[in-house]
């Protein structure tokens, strides 16, 4: 029985081979684009958690301002509550940890001969580079030294070196002099790329000994951030709960609600982020979803232009006997049979797509997984069974007589 | 009695509006009968052919078909009784465009139990029974003359051995000549034993059959006897 529905929908759908293809185009242009797009959000996901990564699993970040003014990245509250001794604080007196980084950033103006730039001048100590992953490209990071007598060193970022000194390699900038908001600073160091983007980039930073930047750049002895590494994931709530306890104590305040400070770990920033991109990659397929409601919409009417086309053939199919399920079942198994084909030329597109895209764009990264190719499937199988129900139900309630009739 | 119609009335309403279409028809019919129903349009005799057929049942009365009450099955009842019960031969043919001959014979065949072989060796028996040459089996519906189409349509209304073969002005689309083949191959198919019934508005066309019953405005006019001529159509 089903063999005879199958070979009976091949009949019809060889029968007029333009316009079955041209209705299953819509859905390969509907399901490849949704392919496409959840590709892009979930890679996206993907590179953002992989770059969250690298900047330290363990690491916990403490900010001035109060809690609920929490935001995920980049400036935080201009507030000023935390400084550099409750950093020396929590290194002394917390259980746990592997390090404790202060830093005072700021945004300033910097300029080597004619080329200047404005960005993130961030005063560190020189655990900074284990806690927050920084490695060493060319020249020294931060040393002891530089911090004790506040030295005027700078290390810079790569994208930074690029826009002061040119792409050209050649330059070496070790050794020369820039100026950091009017100041003279010798460059020290440069550190190895680490990709990013926008106000994140870590490669658009230049490091300062943190006690230069507090005398001789922010003025202040009020840090930015302080960041801390845990001994281990296990260790990170209790540090949490640690820190919280000395800060509220030093800074003599009562009730968490209330605190001045806020705190955030990676896995907070992990789901922010992933919530971020998971809107980002709903609305996306969202869009592309539209293109494939379309396209099943375009599998409706040709399906109900068949029937009516077929009318006559289906008053015959009656008067044979042929039952009113089976008429049902032979124009749905069309429908589902035109989204099935749809869907899998469009599995394909998408998935090869998929793989081009990074490969032009650079900065859009893509992943596929098995999961999306077994949703297209179903989605195009529903599309057919949906949009197919309707015309199918018409031609099985034809009335025969009138059918054979239809001119 | 093969058919057995009791009081059949068939009644459409529209809204205030009644319209009869059959109006307490009786009559019987037996086995190996060859019968004309005789009617210009509106008379009634297609609704009275769509409930012999079984493609309709009645508003009131009782049609008997070898014993089984159809006068009151449900959709799916009638579709299987005209399957197993009932053969057509359409004035159109109403052949499957784009297919071959065979498979517009197997059509009826459809989602049965039965293999393919099987339904190939019954439509050519049955092919080969309605006259039809073995060298065009394999032809395309659209490559036929008329006469060959409604051989081929009176084979698919053979295949599931029917009670009875029910023939829709049959010759409606053919010219003279082929006319006299189709109608010929009829009273053929008759004289093997088939109860044929033919509905038509052309006297000469009605006049191949042995009984012909009149029917005019939902009531049957005059039921008689016919000897067929040999004709010239």
């Amino acid at each position: 029985m089903l063999i005879d529905l199958l070979k009976e929908t091949a009949w019809a759908l060889t029968g007029n081979k333009v316009r079955s293809s041209l209705t299953i185009l819509g859905i390969v242009i509907g399901i490849s684009s949704v392919i496409t797009m959840v590709s892009i959000g979930q890679g996206s996901q993907k590179t953002i958690q992989e770059k969250i990564q690298s900047i330290g699993s363990n690491l916990i970040m403490i900010s001035p301002g109060s809690q609920k003014s929490g935001m995920v990245m980049g400036a935080r509250g201009g507030a000023q509550t935390l400084k550099i001794d409750d950093a020396e604080a929590i290194e002394s007196d917390i259980q746990g940890i592997s390090g404790v980084a202060p830093e005072i950033s700021g945004r300033y103006q910097v300029t080597y001969k004619g080329n200047n730039t404005n960005t993130r001048v961030i005063g560190v100590t020189p655990e900074y580079s284990s806690v927050k992953n920084v490695e060493i490209e060319n020249g020294v990071f931060i040393t002891d030294q530089y911090i004790k007598k506040s030295s005027k060193v700078a290390i810079l970022g790569p994208t930074v070196a690029e826009d002061l000194f040119g792409e050209n390699t050649y330059i070496d900038p070790i050794g020369l002099t820039i100026r950091i908001n009017n100041i003279d600073f010798e460059v020290v160091g440069v550190t190895k790329e680490k990709g990013g983007s926008g106000m994140n980039n870590s490669d658009d930073v230049i490091y300062v000994p943190l006690n230069t930047s507090r005398h001789f750049l922010s003025g202040t002895e009020y840090v930015t951030t302080i960041n801390v590494a845990a001994q281990s994931q296990d260790t990170m709530a209790s540090v949490q709960e640690q820190i919280t306890e000395l800060l509220l104590k030093r800074h003599k305040i009562d009730t968490e609600e209330d605190a001045d400070f806020s705190i955030m770990n990676q896995t907070d920033i992990i789901s922010t982020a992933t919530s971020i991109t998971s809107t980002f990659t709903i609305l996306l397929s969202s869009i592309a979803g539209i293109s494939l409601l379309v396209g099943g919409i375009g599998i409706m009417n040709m399906m109900l232009t068949t029937v009516t086309e077929r009318t006559r053939e289906i008053g015959l199919r009656k008067a044979v006997g042929i039952r009113r399920i089976y008429i049902n079942l032979q124009f749905l198994v069309e429908a589902i049979m035109l989204t099935f084909i749809g869907g899998t030329i469009g599995v394909f597109i998408g998935w090869v797509a998929s793989i081009f895209i990074p490969k032009f764009y650079s900065s859009l990264a893509t992943e596929v997984s098995t999961n999306s190719i077994f949703l297209a499937f179903g989605v195009s199988a529903a599309v057919g069974i949906i949009f197919g129900f309707y015309p199918a139900r018409r031609a099985a309630n034809l009335s025969p007589i009138e059918a054979l009739r239809y001119e | 009695m093969m058919i057995s119609c009791k009081n059949l009335s068939k009644i459409y309403r529209n809204g205030d509006v009644e319209a009869i279409a059959l109006n307490n028809v009786s009559f019987e019919i037996k086995e190996g009968a060859f019968v004309s129903i005789i009617g210009p349009s509106g008379s009634g005799k297609s609704t009275l052919m769509h409930i012999l057929g079984a493609l309709d049942t009645p508003t009131s009365g009782k049609y008997f078909l070898d014993g089984h009450d159809v006068s009151e099955l449900n959709d799916d009842e009638l579709s299987d009784f005209r399957k197993n019960k009932i053969g057509f031969v359409f004035q159109s043919f109403n052949l499957l465009p784009r297919t071959t001959v065979l498979r517009n014979v197997m059509l009826p065949l459809l989602y049965s139990n039965t293999t393919k072989e099987e339904r190939l060796r019954r439509a050519k028996e049955c092919l080969r029974y309605a006259g039809m040459e073995e060298s065009k089996f394999m032809n395309l519906s659209n490559q036929l003359s008329g006469g060959q189409m409604q051989r081929v349509a009176i084979a698919r209304a053979l295949i599931n051995n029917p009670s009875i073969i029910l023939a829709d002005e049959p010759t409606g689309n053919l010219d003279t000549k082929t006319s006299r083949i189709v109608m010929e191959a009829l009273q053929e198919l008759n004289k093997k034993g088939h109860t044929i019934i033919l509905i038509t508005h052309e006297m000469d066309v009605a006049d191949y059959a042995r009984r012909i019953i009149h029917i005019r405005d939902g009531i049957i006019e005059k039921d008689e006897i016919n000897v067929p001529n040999d004709h010239k159509i």
